[in-house]
């Protein structure tokens, strides 16, 4: 049983314009066996969050907490938090020239599990998983994500997940590039992973025909960098009904209200001072 | 920076490059060179007399990058020290291998020298050692040609390697201990032959190599000349390419990783006449510790006649510390449009964060993600050989030289990134 714990994120990055606050306050909890949607219009921030929670230098924390079990992830370098249970499946997976896939798989699941595979069941295990994701066993000689299409890498992706087996799993759009075929072998994944019960799911979308194949139990709608409304499923139905222009406009007024909150503040601050 | 550039467009200096038209200038360069004395590569000067080669000082175009100072020795004829080294040829059943005396009219059919070093040993070699490969042969284990010196022997080597028309061979030269060495191989595959030449400096930290390697290129003959340089105090290398009919093709791949102290040099030149033939040349390098000093020279030239032409030129350089210097030089000139393409690129570059980030988000440690970074950085290459255990000796030996200095060294280097 693991805990997400996201306490008002604040996540910039530096720009050639200077810096740029992209997420401005995010609340959000995940436990495992819960599956969470982050749904959110292009440049709200979604990929951000997936990015920040895994430590990608790129960008800096400046304000609040994420904490998996207790313990503070955000002291933690990339891989401690991989081995603390965090795991990322990438939008856009980087290739690795000269590393095997077979090699990778082997010397990331020592890292995560402090100790070697035993070789025979590993061995299973990696061919099984590639079986089911429709992966070629050829795969396996390849390099990372060397001259994969789209849709393999994302099948790599989960292919990871499912040997790794973290506490909490980022899916940062995966469902995107996919055609409808590769979207279903992915899901059903996904669904693998989520039904063994141990993982808490983040699935970060611009889409909502990803949710066909995997439920949430929760919809989170991500504007402007931070949730404005939480709900279950029925959230979904309807952006995919109406798509985000009321959360836009909503966005526009609290951008708005929050400057005013800003002036309260400066009010405030002299007499702490 | 960026230092992968399997697919451009990436961040340090791919140049795509325009074919010109027959009429346009003669040379292309993009090198930064402050002095190119030639009008065109082809007019270097090349001959078997010491005196057409003065004396390097530093100054010239070919020895800019070069520390002459430490070579003058080598500059002037010194008979070679027999007794402080040996060369060994292993050769398998059906290759013809020879002593022949310093004149022996079948040497210098290949090539001629290119520099004052090469000119030196052509006219101060006492021997050469032809290596024959008959037509028609196929070989299933390759021919080892092992030098291992002492005491810094001085050496001015000659071997010629001749492969037959539709013969396929690999011939590795290795060369190991300590020497001072000018040196001339001449490589030359016959009509539809497929001959790889592997050449290997793992020479003590003391030992200096000046060597010219020439290749002729048959009727589509295939050729892969792979250089893989990790030892030695000072390296040099000039391989030279010339077609003797269309339908070639040459592939020129190298590795070096350059340590403190060490200067390896890398030069080509692939010159292209014959129509339909292509060439592909990819040098890859690292770099640690203070005064590591690589240089790269790529020089392609498309003659007016070489039509259907397709060549590429790529040299990465992977910089693992402060105070190492990679120099990147490639240079393409082309005399005709009638090509199907040219091209090059060329980066240095630290490591790639995202690669890195990619490993360490998998739970795998900084240092571990860094050294399977450099290992499949290498490994690209050293695969390409075509023997497995020199290239898992190669391996091993690149490993070992990244363990020894893996968390000392490569820790400031990543500081310094971010």
């Amino acid at each position: 049983m693991a805990t997400l714990e996201i306490r008002n994120l604040h996540v910039s990055v530096e720009t050639e314009q200077g810096t740029k606050e992209i997420l401005r306050g995010v609340d959000l909890t995940v436990r495992s066996g819960e599956t969470h949607a982050i749904m959110g219009p292009n440049g709200s921030g979604k990929s951000t969050l997936a990015y920040s929670i895994a430590g990608h230098p790129k960008y800096t924390v400046t304000e609040g907490t994420v904490t998996l079990d207790g313990e503070d992830v955000l002291a933690m370098s990339v891989d401690e938090r991989a081995r603390a249970g965090v795991f990322l499946a990438m939008q856009y997976p980087v290739e690795v020239p000269g590393v095997t896939v077979s090699n990778f798989l082997r010397t990331a699941k020592t890292a995560i599990d402090g100790q070697a595979p035993k070789l025979r069941t590993w061995v299973k295990d990696v061919k099984n998983a590639m079986t089911e994701l429709k992966i070629d066993p050829a795969f396996a000689e390849r390099n990372v994500n060397e001259g994969f299409s789209g849709g393999e890498k994302k099948r790599f992706e989960i292919l990871q997940m499912e040997l790794l087996k973290p506490s909490v799993a980022i899916l940062d759009e995966t469902d995107s590039g996919l055609d409808v075929d590769a979207l279903r072998i992915v899901s059903e994944g996904v669904n693998r992973v989520i039904a063994s019960g141990d993982v808490g799911c983040l699935l970060i979308t611009h889409y909502t025909r990803i949710l066909r194949y995997i439920k949430p139990q929760f919809v989170h709608v991500f504007v402007n960098g931070r949730v404005v409304e939480e709900g279950g499923p029925e959230l979904a139905d309807e952006l995919e009904e109406n798509g985000y222009d009321r959360f836009l406009a909503a966005a526009g007024a609290a951008a708005e209200t929050g400057a005013v909150e800003q002036v309260d503040q400066v009010t405030v601050e002299p007499a702490n001072a | 920076m960026a230092v992968e550039l399997k697919k451009p467009p990436v961040a340090g200096g791919v140049t795509p490059l325009a074919t010109k038209k027959p009429g346009a200038d003669q040379a292309h360069t993009d090198s930064g060179a402050t002095f190119v004395p030639d009008q065109s590569r082809a007019e270097r000067t090349r001959s078997f007399d010491l005196d057409a080669f003065p004396v390097p000082n530093g100054r010239e175009e070919d020895w800019r990058f070069t520390p002459v100072k430490e070579l003058a020795d080598l500059f002037q004829p010194a008979p070679t020290e027999g007794e402080k080294y040996r060369q060994d040829v292993n050769a398998p059943a059906g290759v013809k291998t020879s002593k022949v005396p310093a004149d022996d009219e079948r040497l210098g059919q290949v090539g001629t020298p290119g520099d004052r070093a090469a000119a030196v040993a052509w006219n101060a070699k006492d021997q050469a050692t032809i290596v024959k490969i008959p037509s028609g042969t196929e070989l299933g284990e390759a021919v080892r040609v092992v030098l291992t010196a002492s005491d810094e022997a001085r050496i001015n080597r000659h071997v010629l390697i001749e492969a037959g028309h539709h013969s396929k061979a690999i011939v590795a030269l290795t060369h190991e201990g300590s020497a001072r060495l000018t040196g001339n191989v001449e490589i030359s595959a016959g009509d539809g032959a497929d001959l790889t030449v592997v050449t290997i400096q793992e020479w003590d930290d003391e030992a200096v190599q000046l060597d010219q390697h020439d290749i002729l290129v048959g009727r589509d003959a295939r050729v892969r000349h792979i250089a893989i340089t990790l030892g030695g105090k000072v390296v040099r290398l000039s391989t030279n390419v010339r077609y003797a009919g269309p339908g070639g093709s040459v592939e020129c791949l190298g590795v070096y990783f350059t340590d403190a102290g060490q200067h390896q040099e890398h030069r080509l030149f692939v010159d292209h006449e014959p129509v339909h033939c292509t060439s592909n040349v990819e040098y890859r390098g690292a770099l640690q510790g203070d005064g590591a000093h690589s240089v790269w020279v790529g020089d392609v030239l498309i003659r007016a006649a070489a039509h259907a032409t397709d060549t590429y030129e790529l040299n990465r350089n992977l910089v693992l510390t402060d105070g190492a210097r990679a120099d990147s030089v490639p240079n393409l000139e082309i005399e005709t449009g009638e090509i199907v393409g040219a091209g090059h690129a060329s980066a240095t570059g630290r490591f790639d964060d995202e690669q890195l980030f990619y490993l360490q988000a998998r739970g795998i440690p900084e240092h571990e993600a860094r050294r399977l970074v450099v290992h499949g950085f290498f490994a690209g290459i050293i695969n390409r050989i075509g023997l497995p255990g020199t290239q898992a000796h190669l391996m091993a030996r690149i490993e070992k030289e990244l363990a020894d200095s893996i968390d000392s060294a490569f820790e400031p280097a990543a500081a310094a990134t971010r």
